[in-house]
Parts: C-alpha cells; sequence; structure tokens
C-alpha cells in the first residue's frame, strides 16, 4: 500500500506539512517496498482556487490508498472518499516521525473533513 | 446616458450620492444598484418590489453513461472545478465560473449544462423613477453574473444612474464598463485620496471619462484638489461635513432631506456631465 504525506521538502527528514491542499510537496511512501518518491504540489501551492481537489487527484494519480496530514477540508476530503483514500491527521515534526506513527496505529482515521473550505483565497 | 457612481474606498457615499442623483434627476430616471453583495439604495429608495427574477449561471452536469473518466474536463478546467478520480468526474459547481472550457474539452459529448441560481434582481417603479436591485445570494462568490444582469436592464433611452461596488476589481470594472461616465466619490483623506488613485487608473483603461465628487469635504480637501489637478480631473461637487447629513443618513433618509439646497447642485451637475459624457444627452 502507498501511503502520501504532506511535506515540506523532498526527504523523509523534511519537516511534516499540516496543510493538505497547499502542502509544497507529498511524499509517496511504497510500505511494501519501503521506497518513496517526492510529487511535487508547488502549483497547487498557488492556486487561486481548489487546491485540495487539486492534491486530491495528484495524490490518487500517485496511486495512494491513503494520506497522511494535518488538516482537510471539505471539498478535498469529499474527493477523496470518493476515490476510497483513507484519510489521517497527524501532528509530527517529520514526515518519518508521521510515517512511524502510522505504522504504530497511532493514528486516527478521518471520518469528515476537519478544517473550513477557505473560499479559495487564503482568507 | 448612463452615468456609474462609483470609488476605490468603500463607505465614500456612493449610494448616498447616486440615490440623491436619482431623486434630482427631475424626469424619468432608472436607478440601478449593482453592489449586489450588499445592495442598500433600497434603504432610501423605500419602495417595495415588483418583480423578482432569478439570475443564473452555467455549470457542467456529467452524462454517467456517456464518460469514459479521461479526465480532459479536468485538465481543461481553469478553476479546478472537476476533479476526476478514475470515475466520472465530481463537479464542484461553486468553483465553476461557467465558462464551458470542459464541454469543449470533453471528446466524448458526456458534459451538458445546466443552471445554476446565483442570485436575482428586483424592480419596482414610482412615478418617473424605475428602481433596479441585484442581490447576490448567500455563499455564492461570482457577483459579476448578478451585475451584468443588473446592466442588462438599463434602458439607453433613458438617464440611469448605477451604484457600484467599491474596489477597483472585477465586481467595480463589471459595473462600470458600458457607462457614458463615471462619477468617483471621494473622502478629503489619505485613504480616499489612495483608492481614489486606484479607482483613476482603472477607469482610464477602460475607457470612460471620469469626474471626482468629494464627500464629507470640510473645505481643507487640499489633498484631493492637488492630486485632480495634477491629472486634469474636474471635481465636480464639495458635499459639506455636515452633521445633518449624518443624522439624516441614520435614519434612513437621503442627502436631499438633510441638504435640499443641493438638488439643483446636482441637477447641474447632470447637465453638465451630459456634455463631457461619451453619449451626450438631454437631461430634463
Amino acid at each position: 500500500m502507498k501511503v502520501a504525506i504532506t511535506s515540506t521538502g523532498p526527504e523523509l527528514g523534511s519537516a511534516f506539512e499540516s496543510r493538505f491542499g497547499r502542502a509544497p510537496l507529498f511524499l509517496v511512501y511504497d510500505l511494501e517496498k519501503d521506497t518513496f518518491t517526492a510529487v511535487d504540489n508547488s502549483v497547487n501551492m498557488a492556486a487561486a482556487q481548489g487546491a485540495g481537489l487539486q492534491a486530491a487527484q495528484a495524490v490518487v494519480s500517485a496511486g495512494a490508498a491513503a494520506v497522511i496530514t494535518g488538516h482537510v477540508g471539505p471539498k478535498a476530503f469529499q474527493a477523496l472518499s470518493a476515490a476510497g483514500v483513507q484519510v489521517f491527521t497527524a501532528t509530527a515534526v517529520t514526515v518519518a516521525e508521521a510515517l512511524s506513527l502510522l505504522e504504530r496505529n497511532e493514528l486516527v482515521e478521518l471520518k469528515a473533513a476537519d478544517a473550513l473550505g477557505r473560499g479559495g483565497r487564503g482568507r | 446616458m448612463n452615468i456609474a457612481v462609483a470609488s476605490g474606498k468603500g463607505g465614500t457615499g456612493k449610494t448616498t450620492l447616486a440615490t440623491a442623483l436619482a431623486e434630482a434627476a427631475g424626469g424619468r430616471v432608472q436607478l440601478l444598484d449593482c453592489d449586489v453583495e450588499e445592495p442598500n439604495c433600497h434603504i432610501f429608495v423605500k419602495l417595495p418590489a415588483k418583480t423578482r427574477d432569478q439570475v443564473t449561471v452555467l455549470v457542467p452536469e456529467v452524462v454517467p453513461e456517456k464518460c469514459t473518466a479521461c479526465g480532459e474536463c479536468s485538465r481543461a478546467c481553469r478553476f479546478n472545478a472537476i476533479v476526476s478520480l478514475g470515475a466520472a468526474p465530481m463537479v464542484f459547481s461553486e468553483l465553476c465560473h461557467g465558462c464551458g472550457g470542459c464541454l469543449l474539452a470533453c471528446p466524448s459529448h458526456a458534459l451538458q449544462e445546466a443552471q445554476r441560481v446565483v442570485g436575482y434582481i428586483e424592480t419596482s417603479h414610482a412615478g418617473d423613477l424605475t428602481f433596479i436591485q441585484g442581490r447576490l445570494d448567500v455563499g455564492q462568490v461570482l457577483s459579476p453574473p448578478v451585475i451584468r444582469a443588473v446592466r442588462e436592464r438599463i434602458d439607453p433611452g433613458e438617464l440611469s444612474i448605477i451604484d457600484c461596488p467599491p474596489g477597483t476589481a472585477c465586481p467595480m470594472v463589471t459595473a462600470v464598463r458600458g457607462s457614458d461616465y463615471v462619477i468617483l466619490v471621494t473622502e478629503p483623506t489619505p485613504f480616499g485620496l489612495h483608492d481614489l488613485r486606484l479607482a483613476v487608473e482603472t477607469v482610464r483603461e477602460i475607457g470612460i471619462p471620469c469626474g471626482v465628487v468629494v464627500n464629507r469635504s470640510d473645505g481643507s480637501d487640499g489633498l484631493i484638489s492637488e492630486y485632480c489637478s495634477a491629472e486634469g480631473i474636474t471635481i465636480l461637487l464639495r458635499v459639506p461635513n455636515d452633521r445633518r447629513v449624518a443624522e439624516a443618513y441614520s435614519r434612513g433618509d437621503g442627502l436631499l432631506t438633510s441638504l435640499p439646497g443641493l438638488r439643483q447642485e446636482l441637477k447641474g451637475l447632470l447637465v453638465r456631465i451630459a456634455r463631457f459624457s461619451r453619449r451626450p444627452a438631454e437631461v430634463r
């Protein structure tokens, strides 16, 4: 199974990013092979609106079955749910830490959006 | 002739001036409230709406039987309003600007357009006055379609006064565009001047002649007059900073209630504007 973790940098030691739609990158980690790839999300970071939706699309096309992030807005959550992607929220310092929380079963799956939509303009 | 009453800064007195101009016109006149996010001419006009029409925009609707989940619609959307996740796409209509790009992009004709209500237009009449106001529905983010719907009701054969939304972005531009003349209302403060500058630049870019009305003038509005004379912009009128205006306003009474002497000045102003405007017309 592949897990997408929101990150500020391209390495497992990079700081964990709490925003989903406007995360700079996703690290897509393959739990079976213990390998990962970095997916750039900088285009969505600057999107005027709908960043969460585009991020959801990027995560799904990267083949992730789960997401670990800080918060997810209503539209992104709706899209991720429709695609059958599990969403876990974490408070972690690094991406590696977020991943180990998941592996130790210490993360709770999110069943509804936990952030307000921002109307797409950072408001 | 249609005259837009605009400003960069909010709260300078656009509605106060627009309603007073309509009252002073002394003949058939249309008053159009294009500040559709918070229309408030009705507070001064006090007319019950006679007709109410919905304003709709077109949004895409997926026909699942025809959709091949190719994702072209999602890639075409500039507004991130369509998500394709391997099945029929999800449309988030609140993000849609109604451009129709997705319909053109879809190779299997699996999208059709449906109407979504975003606001409404109310019309009323009293004597020589026709009052038209647009109102954007709560939760909607796109005011230009409602503003355009108000402007479509302009009768080119009449004098029309358009109360515009503040600012210099899409709503203001949509409300101003197509006008014969723009009155920019400002106040003699650094904020007023700053936003007046932006408004002048915007109106010049659109290519419409403009003049300035200084509201709450205390006689020492050198800030505004220096700028206007440097830019060659006419100061059409100074409305004094008078407590009676504020008191009347707080009761929902217009400018002419507190300063009846302004009626002739406003009428004269309309006559002068008719000479400056792109489409001179007779003002009775």
